[in-house]
Order: structure tokens, then sequence, then C-alpha cells
């Protein structure tokens, strides 16, 4: 293995092609391949670390491999040593390189040095030449077997490499149970540790198919086996001690008295400078004292200090990677932690990502005793100038005010804050304002009084604006000026941006009319007219069912629109508490890290909903990747996880919610083809006959040719503009905003598919029909594209997303558009030009 | 398990790439860069040390960054660049198939062979293990030792000599009355070994060392103080320290590996001295200026020199100019307004101890003060370097070598240090 020549990076033009330079090298190589003269050796290390600076700007220097062999036959390991790294480079993908590569290497693995031999067998195992595994087979036996441990620890590895090329020539040379015998006995501790890991990865993998493998898998956790390691485990390397931790977290003790002999025995553990090994400690102490509710108690007090060492011993990095530990172990028992809610406070000078820990640590901690001091600190935090701290603080506060029984002081302070007059703050304020006052109805005299004052002019923010509109609703019996503020802001309706702000509007003006009807009639039938003919879905919807409402019965209205309402008494948990088990089982791993189980961010087909957005994050843009400017949109796209990303990220978190986390239909691996399946039922008994309309291949003929789309003589003609463009970020907006006018399955010629193996091919196709596209990527079988297209008169535009399946050739087709009555002759256009794709 | 370890420059070029395990996609490295640079859209919030994207998972490793140092030298983009192979032959006996085999230099050192090509330290800032997560925000600058352990001197004879560095960063909150409203200290014993047949070391720290604060509840500004005992409130050792002496002598005996590493971590809110008290005085003078006295005084004792003090303050955000009136006849020292931050930046080069130090700052303002000047400025925080001297008052009374029939006497080097992590006054 080595540095892998740059593919995806086209060399620029200022690098030279070293064309020259490596011919010149080549002869340099050979006049030396065969000199005994003194210093040669220094000479050859100089053109050896040219070569591979070479191979690692990406330039091709395999011609000179014969070269490189040659000159290797020295006893000098520097030498050796770079040409490993070299031939490892060509092996992969020079299957003739490949064989004599194999020669070289199994002729220095019985070399006189065992460091040679420990080298070349590392080197063998790591070529990843799979036809060429049964040479790996007689190295690795005597490896396993030679009397030097580099060499023995070389090829415990090197046996795991295998079984991930071919892992039948792995299990039939018999490889894991030799391996079993050397875990057992030999001396050097890192030949046992690799043993450990290569076996349990192997046994893990096979267990699912094989009996013998689970169950040999069962014995690396029986007692002899735990002991043997615990006994050892001073020998053993830091990073070996955490994964013979890890293991012995797993053994189940018989009784109490055994878990006490195992804790005394890794006490001392606790006190190691390196967390890793720490945390791995921790992690055996709370879970084998799981079911001992004393003594699981005591852990916490006694972990409590090497924990808090750690987090202000090391780097920034270290410290979140701790006090994310620690982040979990205060939720899990706050009340063991409330005496220590000063380590909480935050520094000054820390990184924003371990300020926000805290602050969730310092809301877990609050109680009667510490509450004034926690939020005294925090309000210091919100008059900070760096704003996303602020906002963190102001929730901050909010949530304790939710956990308390004693808000008075809390509530005056929050109000204080609305005083403060800085943008960021009021908005922040305002929303939390409104979900105490949905739980604490009693605090609305004092609150009213105060949010009255707030200009809606100072209040930007869909949430904060939602929120005071709510409460000016919601409240509209005491708020002296609620209707005309309304009115007010229904008259800006247009200039409304949020759907959100739009629907609580038309709820608030409904609720203010239902006790103040002479005041807001103005305003209620502006409203409504302005949401029924508001492009969005649900504003459109929202405002029907009231003027429908209040047609048919006003009394009804009003208990559908203004029932008397329950204070909250509790808010929904963002997780289940299965949930946090979940990640408390996966102590000292990402998973504490992320706050989410693992199988939330390794399995693909549980990432259902982060799938979708994610994998946006990884599509390429544009069609033209060597061009400068559609670079610079790729980067700024990436970043913000293009399209749909945020919304529905914030919808994937509700899942805990409920706590059905694992059979949500939602976390299906095609979800999104999923999704468009429903639409496409409804729609396909319609319009069966829209798939391949006949009259479409007319206009297809004239677009084959190359030329911008031409009206045919079919009287929905659809004329496309031929120079449409459209940045990233406003397809992205766009995309959000409108609902899907169409939604369709097709299917594509499969020689258009084997075009797929180029990503460019198919956007360029497009192309050539005006289409053009935003944001690709995928791998096969599924691909996803976005297209974008704009008539040629006005500036109606059409956004496609389009998931193609290149194993089904399969279409899934979402089109959405802002002129909805050309929308099914744009799909048609659309289909006709896809169905080219390949037979061109 | 790792797959993947790269070091890329300030630009995004792949200075070091390994693919260990090939389970990751192409391109990793690139997308990696994209997603730290532009974490968010106002790049305000920087990015975790660990995080998922695509499945993968991105992580930041330090301590074969420390492994890399160790041989190199100085680590910055220049060494790494010229020593390449060096830095390949270190990654491939460090970590073996995702797995990490071994971070100890000492047991690096039989396996590796290349020599370093050592860089000039003082020429290039140092590419700190963490710049790409790290921008702009101050390191250690660690123990100041730039040699390579494996690297000979010009003379061709390795000097025999060992450093030990009591390192203790402080932070402070002062309230806005001056009253220390949380104090601790995070230090370190570092250690950093050259010499060779590694000899046992011991260690003798303060007779009155206590560890673990028992009874004394955390916090408690009560009057402990003054005893002269130094309670540790936690600490933790390197694995080659022993402690069989411990209990009886306050001695930690070890065999130092080659390398720099820490012999102890520990961790004190036992209250101490600050050494530097501020004063902040904000006057309005009519409804368009007011004017910031700032004051700093050292607090510790006059043989002692602080140095590369920074006060800074964020004022008001409709702060248009600042005038600043700075004492006479002291050099070395500068007040500056950075608009674009709208902060207040006091630079003194050097402050003696017991010595007291005013700025008197009048700002002008584009609108009119409405409510609080308070709640719009500040809080003053402070760094410092203050050698020669640590708070805690823990000290290495002696460094004892065990000499293995050699008459040479290897140099010892026992250095104090001081800074400021975070050292705010509320105003």
């Amino acid at each position: 293995m080595a540095p892998p020549a740059q593919s995806h990076r086209s060399p620029s033009p200022s690098q030279p092609s070293g064309k020259g330079e490596v011919s010149d090298l080549k002869t340099q190589l050979r006049q030396l391949a065969g000199s005994r003269a003194p210093g040669t050796d220094d000479t050859k290390r100089e053109l050896f670390k040219k070569v591979i600076s070479y191979m690692t700007i990406g330039i091709d220097v395999s011609s000179v491999f014969s070269e490189m062999v040659m000159c290797s036959a020295t006893s000098d390991i520097v030498l050796k040593k770079m040409c490993y790294l070299y031939v490892g480079n060509y092996a992969k993908h020079n299957p003739d390189l490949a064989l004599l590569t194999i020669n070289f290497l199994q002729r220095d693995c019985k070399d006189e040095d065992p460091m040679i031999r420990g080298l070349a067998l590392r080197s063998l195992c790591s070529l990843g030449v799979a036809n060429l595994v049964e040479y790996l087979v007689g190295p690795l036996g005597n490896g396993l077997k030679d009397g030097n441990s580099y060499v023995r620890m070389v090829a415990a590895v090197g046996v795991l490499k295998l079984y991930h090329l071919s892992a039948s020539t792995c299990l039939d040379a018999d490889f894991p149970p030799l391996l079993k015998q050397l875990m057992l006995k030999d001396k050097d501790a890192q030949v046992v540790a690799n043993c450990l890991t290569s076996l349990q990865e192997i046994w893990s993998l096979e267990a699912s198919t094989s009996e013998e493998a689970a169950r040999e898998r069962e014995t690396l956790l029986s007692k002899p086996v735990v002991y043997y390691f615990l006994n050892r485990m001073k020998e053993f390397s830091e990073w070996a001690q955490c994964i013979v931790l890890e293991l012995v977290s797993k053994y189940v003790p018989v009784d109490s008295e055994e878990i006490f002999d195992i804790m005394n025995l890794l006490e001392d553990r606790l006190h190691h400078a390196n967390g890793a090994v720490v945390l791995a400690t921790i992690k055996v102490f709370l879970h084998m004292t799981l079911s001992m509710t004393d003594v699981h108690q005591q852990v916490y007090e006694r972990i409590k200090a090497p924990l808090l060492t750690l987090v202000s011993s090391g780097s920034p990095e270290q410290s979140y990677a701790v006090l994310s530990h620690l982040h979990l172990l205060v939720m899990r028992a706050p009340y063991i932690f409330s005496s220590d809610y000063k380590h909480f406070y935050c520094q000054y000078n820390e990184p924003f990502y371990v300020k926000k820990l805290k602050l969730d640590m310092l809301t877990a901690v609050a109680n009667e005793s510490n509450t004034y001091e926690i939020v005294t600190e925090l309000c210091e935090y919100v008059a900070n100038v760096d704003i996303p701290m602020a906002r963190e603080s102001i929730r901050a506060v909010g949530k304790i005010a939710l956990q308390q029984y004693d808000v008075n002081a809390i509530v005056d302070r929050l109000l204080q804050f609305l005083e403060m007059e800085k943008e960021h703050v009021t908005a922040e304020t305002l929303v939390l304002v409104k979900d105490l006052l949905r739980k604490y109805p009693q605090w609305s005299h004092d609150c009213i009084a105060v949010v009255g004052n707030i200009s809606s002019k100072n209040v930007q923010e869909p949430k904060a604006k939602a929120a005071l509109i709510w409460m000016l609703g919601e409240y509209a019996q005491d708020m002296q000026d609620s209707p005309y503020i309304l009115e007010g802001l229904v008259e800006n309706w247009d200039e409304e941006n949020s759907a959100e702000v739009r629907l609580h509007l038309l709820t608030a003006v409904m609720k203010c009319f239902l006790r103040r009807a002479p005041e807001t009639q103005k305003a209620l039938g502006d409203a409504l007219a302005a949401g029924v003919a508001d492009f969005h879905q649900d504003v459109h919807d929202r405002a029907l069912l009231y003027y429908r409402l209040l047609k048919y019965d006003v009394s009804v209205a009003e208990r559908i629109v203004n029932p008397p309402k329950q204070a909250v008494s509790v808010f929904a948990d963002t997780q289940s508490s299965e949930m946090k088990d979940r990640i408390f089982d996966e102590f000292n791993s990402l998973s504490v890290v992320y706050q989410k189980p693992s199988y939330m961010f390794t399995d693909k087909e549980h990432r259902g909903p982060f799938a979708f957005s994610e994998e946006l994050g990884s599509l390429s843009i544009g069609t033209e990747p060597s061009d400068g400017a559609v670079a610079a949109q790729r980067v700024e796209a990436n970043d913000k996880d293009l399209l749909l990303g945020t919304s529905e990220k914030e919808e994937s978190h509700g899942y805990g919610n409920n706590g059905s986390a694992y059979n949500a239909p939602s976390y299906d691996a095609s979800t999104t083809a999923g999704a468009s399946q429903g639409h496409f039922d409804l729609v396909s008994i319609d319009q069966p006959s829209t798939l391949h309309p006949p009259s479409s291949f007319a206009i297809d003929d004239l677009l084959g040719l190359g030329m911008p789309a031409a009206p045919s003589s079919a009287p929905p003609a659809l004329l496309l503009n031929a120079k449409a463009t459209i940045d990233p970020n406003a397809f992205q907006q766009k995309w959000r905003q409108l609902p899907v006018s169409l939604s369709q399955e097709t299917s594509i010629d499969p020689q258009g598919v084997a075009g797929m193996t180029n990503p460019q091919a198919l956007p360029q196709h497009m192309q050539g029909h005006s289409i053009n596209c935003i944001a690709s990527g995928g791998q096969a079988p599924n691909f996803k594209f976005f297209f974008f297209a704009q008539k040629a008169e006005g500036s109606s535009a059409y956004l496609v997303e389009c998931v193609i399946n290149s194993s089904s050739c399969k279409v899934q087709l979402k089109i959405k558009t802002d002129d909805q009555a050309t929308s099914q002759a744009f799909s048609e256009l659309f289909q006709s030009a896809l169905s080219k794709f390949g037979s061109t | 398990m790792i797959s993947q370890f790269f070091v890329l420059s300030q630009r995004g070029d792949n200075i070091v790439f390994r693919d260990y395990r090939r389970d990751v996609q192409k391109g990793s490295a690139e997308i990696f860069f994209r997603k730290v640079k532009f974490w968010k859209d106002d790049g305000k919030e920087e990015a975790p040390p660990v995080f998922n994207l695509d499945g993968v998972n991105y992580f930041h490793v330090k301590r074969i960054a420390r492994a890399i140092k160790d041989y190199l030298g100085v680590l910055s983009e220049e060494s790494m660049r010229k020593n390449f192979v060096l830095v390949y032959e270190l990654l491939d006996e460090v970590i073996d198939f995702g797995y990490v085999q071994t971070t100890s230099t000492e047991v690096l050192k039989s396996y590796v062979f290349n020599e370093p090509i050592v860089v000039d330290a003082a020429r290039l800032p140092t590419l700190g293990p963490a710049a790409l997560f790290m921008q702009g925000n101050k390191r250690m600058p660690g123990t100041a030792v730039t040699k390579s352990v494996v690297a000979n001197d010009p003379g061709g004879r390795k000097r025999e000599e060992i450093f030990v560095d009591i390192i203790e960063k402080i932070s402070v909150t002062f309230s806005s009355s001056g009253y220390v409203l949380t104090s601790e200290i995070d230090g370190t014993i570092q250690m950093k070994s050259y010499l060779t047949g590694n000899p046992e070391i011991r260690l003798a720290l303060n007779d009155d060392l206590h560890i673990g604060r028992g009874s004394v509840p955390s916090f408690g500004y009560s009057g402990s103080s003054g005893t002269g005992a130094v309670i540790l409130d936690d600490c933790n050792f390197h694995e080659s320290v022993h402690m069989d002496n411990f209990d009886i002598d306050r001695t930690l005996s070890l065999v130092p590996p080659d390398g720099e590493f820490p012999v102890m971590n520990y961790r004190i809110t036992q209250e101490f001295k600050p050494p530097f008290t501020i004063n902040t005085l904000i006057e309005e003078a009519g409804s368009l200026k007011a004017e910031v006295i700032l004051k700093i005084r050292a607090e510790f004792p006059s043989s002692i020199t602080a140095n590369t003090i920074l006060i800074e303050m964020p004022l008001p955000t409709y702060t248009t100019r600042v005038n600043f009136d700075l004492e006479r006849g002291i050099v070395g020292q500068n007040a500056d307004f950075k608009e674009s931050q709208k902060k207040l930046e006091w630079n003194i080069k050097k402050i003696v101890g017991g010595s007291e130090h005013t700025l008197r700052a009048k700002l002008t303002f584009s609108q009119e003060l409405h409510g609080n000047i308070t709640k719009e400025a500040g809080p003053v925080s402070l760094t410092f370097t203050i050698p020669m001297y640590n708070p805690s008052r823990l000290q290495v009374k002696y460094l004892q070598i065990a000499k293995k029939g050699k008459t040479t006497n290897p140099y010892r080097w026992v250095r104090y240090v001081t800074q400021a992590n975070s050292y705010v006054a509320r105003i």
C-alpha cells in the first residue's frame, strides 16, 4: 500500500509531466544496480526518494519498476523500505508487475534479517491483489512460526489482510486456530494483541454463517481467556490495553466477588495518562456494575475526578472526546454531578463545540440548590459578543426554567433579555417565552406586558416571528394592540418568505377574530384571501379549511381553532430512553460523541433520511468539473448539504421521539424511491399513456439532432431556454419552496445505463436538450441527479429530481415547477430526452 | 480502526496520505478539507475534532503527531514535506491494517531507519498538529525543545541532557466586583529525555503534596490557603512512572522512554493568588462618548517578569473610534482598536512583578447610548506567560539520574512556566 496517485485531481499544468525526469532516473538507477562501489547506497537512497516523491504527487513512475527491484538487492533497510512503498503502489493495478513484485517479496520473506522478513511480509499482505492470494499462504504460515516477534506481529495482522482478500483461502489454511494458539502462548504482548484483533474481526464476520465461528467468538469471552488477558495487562502497550479492556467489558462475571476482583485489578488504570485507557477502564466498571445500584453509583463518584482531569489536561480535541462521555454520564445521573457544576462553566477561549456540551450539562445538573448560580453564570454568556453562544445560553436558561418548580426568578431574567434590545437575543427569548407560557400559563400576565412592547419589525427570524404571532393570537384578549399588529403583518403577507410564519399568522388571526371580531374582521378577510392564493400547499389548505369552517358554523370553528388548552407538563424528550441506553452500551465509542447509537451512522440501511441529505453532500455539481467557477459552487453546495439537507435532517431527529426508531417505515433504504412511488400510482392511473406518448417522438427526433427544443405540431409544445442557468443555492431554495407537481416512474434504455459509467455522460446528454444538471451523485446501482430547465419565454422554471436504478433501468422522477399548467408537457419533454440517452 | 491517515496543508493538498484498509471512497481528504474549511456558512463555528460524513468518520489524531514530532524535531509543513519518506515509514509501524501498533517513540526507534532532515525551527511558524481544527487559536509552545530524538548534533555526538518542565495553565474568572468566581490550575510535568542508556530517574516533589481533596468541598475558598500544603484534586501518570515510594517521600521513579511525554498531569482547584488583578472602569462622557480605564496589577514578586501580555476587551458594536492614552515612559506597549471585531487590544511586552499599568481609552460612538454600556462591552480577557513561576507551588525538589559508571554529568533542565488558559475579568 502506498500513497495513491491522486487520480481524482488532474495535475495542474504548472506541474512537470515528469517524462524526461523519469527516464533520467531510469538510466541512473540502471547504472547503480550492479555497483558495489562504496557510497552507492547513499546515491540510491537519493534516487529512490525522488521516485517516491514523484509517485506521491501523481506522476506515473511505473516504468522504473525493474530498476527499482534490481537496486533493492541490498541489505540496506532504508532502501528496502522505500522499494516496498514503491512496489505496493503499482502491484494492484498492474498485474504484470504484481507477479514480479510477489517473487521479489517472497524472496525477502526468507531474508536473514528479521526486520526485512517482517517488512516484506507486511508489504506482501498489503498488495491487495485478490487473484494472487495463494502466494501469501506459505510466507504467512512461516511468519506465524518465525522466531522473531516482529515477524510474528506482522504475520498476525497479515492473516486478517488475507481474510479480507479471500476468506476461504484464509480459513482453508487453518490460520484462525493457529492465531488462537499464538494468542494464548506468545511471549510478545503485541503479537498477542494482534492475534486478538484479527481473531475478533474474523470470527465476528464469520459468526453469521458458521456456528463454529460463533462458538469461537464466545470462547474469547470465556473466563480463562479473559483472565489470561487481565493477568498480562501491564505487558501490553497502551493501545493494546484498550483492545483488551474492550473485550473485558463484554465479559459477564458470575458473581459480585469476581466483579470486585476485576475492578481492583484495573483500579490503577484510572490514573493512566492516556485518556483512551481511562475511558476503556471506565466502561468495564460501568458495565459490570449495572445491576448493582449502590456500587454503580460509587463508580460514578470514583471516575468523576479522573474524567475531569482528562478534560482539562489535554488538547481541546481530547477534552471534547472526554467531555462527551462526561456529558453522557451527567445526563444519566445528574444528581451525582450537581455539586460539580462549576466545572461545567464555559471558559472564554474554548471552542464552541466544547461550550455547547458544557451548557447541556449545566442545564442537566441544575437543581434547587444551584440554580441561582448557574442561571447567573448563563446570563453572563447571554451578554456575550459571541452570538451562537448567546443563543445557546438563552436556550439553556429556558430549559432550566422548564424543568424547575420555582421559575419566578428565571422568568424575570428572561424578560430582562428582551430589554437588552439585541436582535438575536430577542428572537431566541421569544421562542422560549412561548414555550414557558405553554407550560406555565399563570405567567402570561407578566410576559405579555413585556412582549407587547416589542415591535414586530425588530423580529425577523421565522421561529421568533412565529412565536410572537402565536402569542398575539393566544393572548389577543389581553394585548391591546393585537388585532392591529396582526393586521399590519397580514398586509405584508407577500413579503413573508417563511411558510411556518404564514401558517401561524393564519391561525393567530383566526383566534383573534373569534375573540375580537369587529376589530379583526378586515385582517381575517385579507389573510384568508392571501392564504387561499398561497402557492404553499399547507398554507393554502389551512386557509381553505378556516374559510369553510367559518362558513359552516362559527362556534364549531371556535371549538376547533381555539379550544381551552391544558398546560403542557412535559415537553417531548428528544431521545427515547431506549436510544440513550444503546448509546450507553456503546460507551467509549463514537456513538457517545455523536449522541446517537452506532447503527444510525454506520449502517447504510438505517441511515434512511440521513442518507438522502448526506448523499447529496457528496454529489458533484455541474457538467464541467474542470471549470473553476463550477468547482467553487461545488464547494459551497457540499458545505450546505445541498438541497433539503437541513429540513430533512431536522425531521430525522424526530425519529427518536416515539421510540419506534427501528421499524419506522421511512428507515427503509428505498425511502426516496418509495416516497415518490406513492405519487406515481395516483398519477399513472389518471394518465396511463403519458409514459411514452407517441407524439413526443416527433420532438425527439428534432432534439436528437442537438438543436434546442423546437416546437412540433403538438399543441402543448414547450420551448426551453437553451442558456438557462441557476446557482445551486437558488435551486436549493426553490426546491424547498415548491410542492411536487408531478411524480412519475419511467424507464431508461439499458444502453443508456451502460453509458452511465461515465458520470458526466447523462448530464452532457441532457444539456443538449436544454436541461442542465445542477447536482449528481450516487453509486451503482443508484444514481441521483438534479436537473434544471427554464421556459424560453418568461421565467417559469422546472426542477427535476431524477433517481436512476442502473440494474433495473427504472427511473423515478419528481418535477417541481412554478408553472403548473405546463408541468405535464415538460415531463414529456424530459422523458423523451431521457429515452434518447444511450441510443445516439 | 483507522482506514486512512492524512495530513493536509492549509491549502488542502495532501502532505501525507496513507490508505490502510481501502474501504473508504476516493477523495476523502478533499471532502474532509472542504467540510472543515466551510463548516458553517458564516465560518464562525469551527468543526469539532470528530465528525461523520457519508458514513465516513473523520478524526483528529493526536498521538501520531507526537511521535512524528519526536522524530522530526519540529512539526511543520516544511519538515513533513522534507521527511515524507520517514513519515511514511513511521506510519507503517504505528498502524497496521487500521490497528494501532505502537505510538511509543522508544519502541519505534528499533523499527525506523530513515534519518530526519532537520528543519530550522525558527523559520516557520509551526503547523500545530491541530492547525486545521484550531484556526487562530493560540497553542502552548510545548517544551520549546525542537531537537529530534534521533538526529545527531552537528558535532556528531549526542548531548546528554534531560528536560523537565512544569507547565501550569491557569483559569480564573473574576466577578465584576473583583472577586474570584472560579479558578483552576491544570498542570503537567513534561519530560523530554536525550539520555543514552535509559537510566532510571527519580523526581522528588513537595513533601506536603496531597492528592485528593478528601472532605474539602470543591471550590471552597474558606481559608484553606496559608497552610502551605499543595493539594491536588486529582492527577494521572505516564505508564513508565512507579509510585512505590510516593507515599513515603513523594518521589516518582521512572525510566524515561525516548521522546516527549507527560510524567504527570494534575488539576488543582485549591485557592491560589491570581498573578494579575484587573480593574475596569467605564464612564459615559456625553451621549456619544465614553471613557474606559483599564488597570492591571502584577501580584507576584519583583524578581519575576511576565512576558507577552495581551489584554483584550470587546467594545460596543457601534464604537467608531478609540483614542488611547498610554502611560509615558514605558517601552514595549501599544494599544489598538480592531475595528472589524470591535475589540480593544492592549499589548505589553513585559510586566515586572509588583508593578501596575493603566490604559485610558476614549470611545466615540455612532449612535446614542441606550441602556447600560457595561452590557455592551467586555469581558476583559488576558493572555500571558510567566517564566519561572507557578502559582501551585508544586516543585521538583531534585532530579536524580542513576549513574551507569559514566563520569559525565548530564545536563538537567528543570523549568517552570505559567500560562493563562482562560483569564477573564467581567465588568
